[in-house]
């Protein structure tokens, strides 16, 4: 017998998804709606929900005082970039992985991933002198590097769990009605890999963006990145609860937006291979 | 032409070696079949000739011109597979126009042969299509269409049959048989389906761990099996094989009576047994026999109509010009 849904059972699931989804939101609709209140309301006890004086003072504070659109052509070189690179690397790497495996091909992979389990920290020190050394501190080209290092082994287990469901026998049907590699790379796998290749692009690119440790880190002025723009209002002068948040909403609004629009692409990319 | 003629060909994956040296010569429009268990090799040799794997040693000529280190594309085969292997993201009539586009032919002659190949396989109402949207049967035809466009000198089929239901497989079987005669281009064809490689093949070739245990026609094998491997692979149901005295009787280490050639007689049989199960087709009954007296299970093939119930004593002739004689190798005994 199949397994029979309750509408009981799934007005529960719905509410608790629903729960759970809000709990994850709260923060960010809490960070946005902080960004319209005045410093004063920002910080009142108990905290002020909606019923305050909506005020585009922050925003307006927060353009004078940077400029923001130079953190955002950074954000968009180093992580499009980045991105990019990443993908052109990884591509050839995932798929000679995938259809031309060796007996160390799954080493490799753990390997690679075991480099996303050392705390970024640990190389700091070392990365941070290389950076001094060969002038590359405070520099879009040097952070577009370390980015696409950082994220590479996502991008190609990603894309290697991705090529891996293309049958294998596609191919050597592609090579049997007389394709080259190249007329089979360009006709066959690429046209059935663009979901696949797409959402990794997209994942990484928000990845990069979201990225703080090694901008913060290694950039100044002339890089920096929109997380280094919401830095810039932590400290110094004491706490700007409301121009912090008018900072951060204005950071991530960009990626809101192309996650929103591309949120059917990425789930499908996250969940690939789980069910098949 | 279509000649493929394979000299001492092995092939090892790493220290195991999966074909021993071997030797087989295909004639041009033969229709040849690779049975065998599975993991016998018969894949392996397929996609050693289509060139998708690499030989380890020797070579194979394919109309007389060493193709030992051709890539498959330049072998002028065509590979039917298991899965089809179809383009998923190409309608039926892009992928049938797919080696022909590789092939840097004009647009009217893809045209041409497209139209042409849909005609002889009845895909005209679904041409549009792409692969996802058609049945196991129809993907199969698109398969042997995108095959058949190139006009090669040989078409391999690894298993083609295997995917589909019962009805649709007897029904592909004989279209690809009917392909054959009209065609009269060399097809190898690889199946585990003994049925299939009886009813479809010139020419057997019966393999075993990478040996070839007999290459011969369809009633060759069954009428002379070279040695108990093929005795009991070929022919359905299997063929009673005998060991001890009984088969002392007839001076030899092992008999072999098909189920076909044991009439079931009222009094007075050579031998006895009581039924176990009787297996009713309509056309015949397949009894299984226990109690003979020599060990194994025994299949007898009677007539549609027998009305033997578990447990009935029944009394068996074997017909003795029909006997089967092995040595103690296995090997057939002239």
């Amino acid at each position: 017998m199949a397994r029979a849904v309750t509408s009981r059972r799934k007005l529960i699931n719905t509410t608790a998804a629903w729960a759970v989804g809000l709990l994850i939101f709260f923060p960010i609709l809490w960070t946005i709606l902080t960004s319209f209140k005045t410093e004063g309301q920002a910080i009142a006890s108990p905290p002020i929900f909606l019923g305050f004086d909506w005020t585009l003072e922050n925003y307006k504070t927060v353009m004078e005082r940077s400029n923001y659109a130079r953190f955002l052509w950074n954000s968009i070189i180093i992580a499009g970039l980045s991105t990019i690179i990443g993908l052109i690397v990884a591509v050839p790497a995932a798929w000679s992985m995938a259809f031309v495996p060796s007996r160390r091909t799954k080493d490799i992979l753990l390997w690679m991933l075991s480099t996303k389990m050392l705390p970024a920290v640990g190389v700091l020190y070392p990365i941070y002198l290389l950076f001094i050394k060969m002038g590359l501190l405070d520099s879009r080209a040097g952070l577009v590097v370390v980015m696409m290092l950082i994220n590479l082994p996502i991008i190609v287990w990603m894309l290697y769990t991705y090529f891996r469901e293309i049958p294998g026998e596609i191919l050597e049907a592609a090579r049997m009605d007389g394709a080259t590699l190249k007329e089979e790379v360009l006709y066959i796998l690429t046209p059935m890999a663009i979901p696949g290749i797409a959402s990794t692009m997209l994942l990484n690119f928000i990845l990069a963006w979201n990225e703080a440790f090694w901008t913060l880190n290694l950039t100044a002025v002339n890089a920096a990145p929109l997380t280094a723009f919401i830095a810039s209002y932590s400290s110094p002068e004491g706490l700007f609860f409301a121009k912090l948040s008018a900072a951060s909403t204005m950071a991530i609004a960009p990626i809101l937006i192309l996650g929103w629009f591309s949120q059917k692409q990425l789930v499908r990319g996250l969940t690939f291979g789980a069910v098949k | 032409m279509g000649q493929i003629q394979l000299k001492q060909v092995t092939k090892s994956f790493g220290d195991v070696q999966v074909i021993p040296p071997l030797d087989l010569t295909i004639q041009d429009g033969e229709f040849t079949v690779f049975v065998g268990p599975s993991g016998c090799g018969k894949s392996t040799l397929l996609r050693l000739i289509a060139g998708l794997e690499d030989i380890t040693s020797g070579t194979i000529d394919i109309d007389g011109v060493d193709a030992t280190d051709l890539v498959p594309a330049k072998r002028k085969l065509a590979m039917v597979f298991q899965s089809y292997a179809l383009y998923p993201h190409m309608s039926v009539r892009k992928n049938i126009a797919f080696p022909l586009k590789m092939a840097k032919m004009d647009q009217a002659e893809i045209e041409r042969r497209v139209n042409g190949a849909a005609e002889v396989l009845n895909l005209a109402d679904y041409i549009d299509r792409r692969p996802g949207q058609l049945s196991g049967g129809q993907r199969q035809r698109v398969a042997i269409g995108r095959a058949i466009v190139r006009e090669p000198s040989a078409f391999l089929f690894d298993e083609p049959l295997s995917n589909l239901d019962a009805a649709l497989r007897v029904g592909m079987r004989l279209e690809i048989s009917e392909l054959h005669e009209r065609l009269k281009t060399t097809m190898i064809y690889v199946t585990h389906d003994q049925v299939e490689a009886m009813t479809m093949a010139d020419k057997i070739v019966v393999l075993r761990a990478g040996h070839i245990e007999q290459v011969g026609s369809p009633l060759e094998l069954y009428h002379k099996p070279r040695n108990l491997f093929v005795a009991g692979f070929i022919g359905s149901p299997k063929m009673n094989l005998i060991d001890g005295q009984e088969a002392a009787k007839h001076d030899a280490h092992t008999i072999g009576v098909r189920p076909e050639h044991i009439d079931v007689v009222e009094s007075d049989g050579l031998w006895q047994g009581t039924v176990g199960v009787a297996e009713h087709l309509g056309s015949d009954t397949f009894l299984h026999i226990h109690n003979t007296g020599f060990g194994e299970m025994m299949t007898v093939r009677a007539a549609g109509e027998v009305n033997l119930r578990h447990g009935d004593k029944i009394h068996l002739n074997p017909r003795v010009e029909e006997i089967h004689r092995f040595d103690s190798k296995g090997l057939r005994i002239a």
